[in-house]
């Protein structure tokens, strides 16, 4: 995940990533990688508004906003710290900016459990980032539990893309 | 629209077409198990006199709602040895010899504008034989003396359009005096209705408990969950997202009047009336954690039940009011316990499998429904209080949110069914199954509705 590059690029430097850089390669996490660390960041658009380079970071953020968990479960896995990272370091940067954590579930399990499940989920979140120094007020969570699957399919496959928390701008 | 009525056998595979004129039913009924045990039963076709015949069939209602009962096998017509209108037409020889235990009977006469007066009998068929004692019919089979063979008869007069309604009530008369247990097939569920593709995907829907009637209480773009009848029949709790966010809110079944009922930070959950009517336990995480309160519904005030770091929710009444039943993660896995609503003292109650979920006491108190997680597989199971023998009902494919009719025969519940949500039906023994998948879109948290 190289997520965190990208953003840090970002912040400090301003490149131009244009938005076709990102959205072009939103299939493969890998491809949108590598494309941007090739890409120098020294061509420095000291013309690019707050307004406009706000609109990139979100668009980049947008791109990997989503953290998957194992079953029954609400710790957050080492390969995501990356993803929160970069989340966490643009709140940093962007205190008026606020996020809610959506949590969700696979649909096995009973549908109030699930709801409480998700809850925890999006809190393992809404920590993570606060204890990275994203200011509490920028954070909210909300569980959708088993409510609002991305695959409504019923394999092994599904239930592990709809067992996460979704970082909503 | 017509409400198709299967059931299979060990031998024969036949399907019984009961036309139902109101149009609106989306749930049909699929009874995959359990026919070869239910107690033969003879339905005549309620002969018709007058002119204008009344949409709905009584006789055609009444073999159905006793067929789904998953205690009654109503025999095709053809296995009737006759059709008699009335108890004195009635053979009794020739029924004795058919193991048919009951017949019901009768007759409906147009006798004005949309009038209609209907007539019935049930007739014990062993007791019409005399039963153990000496026999009571004449040479020709007809029945000479007494009439105690008669379990009941009964007369009305009414409209075409109260067809329908009147005939479940002849089905809790006929499933009480065969049964000694009071009928249900007057009552409703409530069950959210769920269509991907339309704009206001989720519905809140309520319908007499055959799916006919259906009625739509609230339309949302966002999650409606957890419907559940409040003890008078009156009113639904359930919890929608429509301002993104879970709230509990309280709707009038008749009025479709709602009021809010909670909206704090966090979990607004599992909302299930005290049987008494004025109290409302339900999962809140406004404190941190999920934990179990009961809020007093006139003055709003709160008591905390549970106070742990573990997922604690579902709460259920025990039906003398003085604990909750509730799903804790604070064993590892969850799990149900109790929690008495004045000293806090928290009981574990389950201990097979790997997990327990969603309990249910049934109405007599001496049984608890759950959600049964064995082997990666979640099911409807029940245990028996006194035994804590654990008996998995059904072997369907994630099973969730059960409920169970009012006199305990049944439980509904949600499952999948191919790729889609269904409702689906077992009896309390297991022995009974059915489906009842949507005509369209998936269907879930059902709710039985208390006698009505």
């Amino acid at each position: 995940m190289n997520l965190n590059k990208v953003l840090k690029g970002l912040l400090v430097a301003v490149p131009v990533l244009t938005l076709a850089a990102c959205s072009s390669n939103n299939d493969t996490d890998a491809g949108a990688s590598n494309e941007v660390v090739n890409q120098p960041v020294q061509a420095v658009d000291q013309g690019m508004s707050d307004a406009e380079q706000l609109r990139q970071q979100l668009e980049a953020l947008r791109q990997q906003n989503t953290i998957y968990f194992d079953f029954d479960k609400s710790t957050i896995r080492s390969e995501f710290a990356s993803v929160l990272d970069a989340h966490a370091a643009f709140l940093r940067a962007r205190t008026t900016i606020s996020v809610t954590v959506e949590g969700h579930t696979d649909a096995r399990g009973t549908p109030e459990y699930n709801i409480a499940l998700g809850e925890r989920r999006a809190q393992s979140v809404q920590s993570y980032l606060a204890n990275l120094g994203v200011a509490a007020g920028q954070l909210s969570v909300v569980s959708y539990g088993e409510e609002k699957p991305v695959d409504a399919g019923n394999t092994e496959d599904a239930f592990a893309k709809n067992r996460r928390a979704v970082l909503v701008y | 629209m017509t409400m198709i009525l299967k059931w299979i056998g060990k031998t024969a595979i036949f399907a019984l077409a009961v036309v139902a004129i109101q149009a609106k039913a989306s749930l049909e009924i699929v009874i995959t198990e359990g026919v070869d045990s239910a107690r033969p039963i003879a339905i005549v076709p309620f002969t018709f006199v007058g002119q204008n015949q009344p949409s709905q069939n009584i006789s055609q209602i009444v073999a159905a709602d006793l067929m789904r009962s998953g205690k009654f096998n109503p025999v095709n017509v053809m296995r009737m040895p006759q059709q008699p209108q009335n108890s004195s037409q009635f053979n009794a020889a020739a029924w004795a010899k058919t193991g048919i235990e009951a017949v019901v009977m009768g007759t409906v006469k147009e006798v004005g504008l949309d009038r209609y007066t209907i007539n019935y009998e049930l007739v014990d068929v062993v007791k019409a034989n005399g039963g153990v004692g000496q026999p009571m019919m004449n040479a020709a089979g007809r029945i000479v003396a007494g009439a105690n063979h008669i379990l009941h008869s009964s007369e009305i007069t009414i409209a075409g359009k109260l067809f329908r309604q009147y005939a479940h009530r002849v089905s809790d008369v006929i499933y009480e005096k065969l049964t000694g247990e009071r009928g249900a097939f007057s009552t409703k569920i409530a069950y959210v209705l769920v269509r991907d593709k339309q704009e206001y995907r989720y519905q809140l829907v309520v319908a007499d408990y055959d799916g006919e009637n259906e009625q739509v209480l609230l339309r949302s773009k966002e999650p409606l969950m957890s419907p559940t009848w409040s003890p008078d029949g009156t009113k639904l709790a359930y919890v929608t997202f429509e301002r993104k966010q879970s709230q509990i809110y309280i709707q009038d079944v008749y009025t479709a009047r709602r009021s809010i009922l909670t909206s704090f930070k966090g979990i607004n959950s599992a909302p299930i009336w005290s049987p008494d009517g004025r109290k409302m336990a339900m999962t809140l995480s406004k404190d941190g954690n999920t934990e179990i309160y009961v809020m007093d519904i006139a003055s709003k005030s709160l008591n905390r039940l549970t106070n742990h770091r573990a997922i604690d929710t579902e709460p259920n009444w025990a039906p003398d009011s003085q604990s909750v039943l509730f799903t804790s993660e604070r064993g590892g896995n969850p799990q149900l316990y109790t929690v008495d609503i004045n000293t806090k003292a928290t009981t574990r109650v389950t201990f097979d499998g790997e997990q327990n979920l969603a309990g249910k006491y049934t109405p007599n108190g001496q049984a608890i429904v759950m959600v049964n997680r064995t082997n990666g597989q979640y099911n409807i199971a029940r245990m028996d209080r006194t035994t804590r023998q654990m008996q998995v009902l059904t072997r369907t494919y994630l099973d969730e949110s059960p409920s169970i009719a009012p006199n305990g025969s049944m439980i509904i519940y949600s499952t999948l069914h191919g790729s889609s949500q269904v409702l689906a039906l077992v009896s309390m023994d297991g022995r009974f199954k059915a489906r009842l998948p949507a005509v369209n879109g998936r269907v879930k948290s059902p709710a039985w509705s208390p006698f009505l």
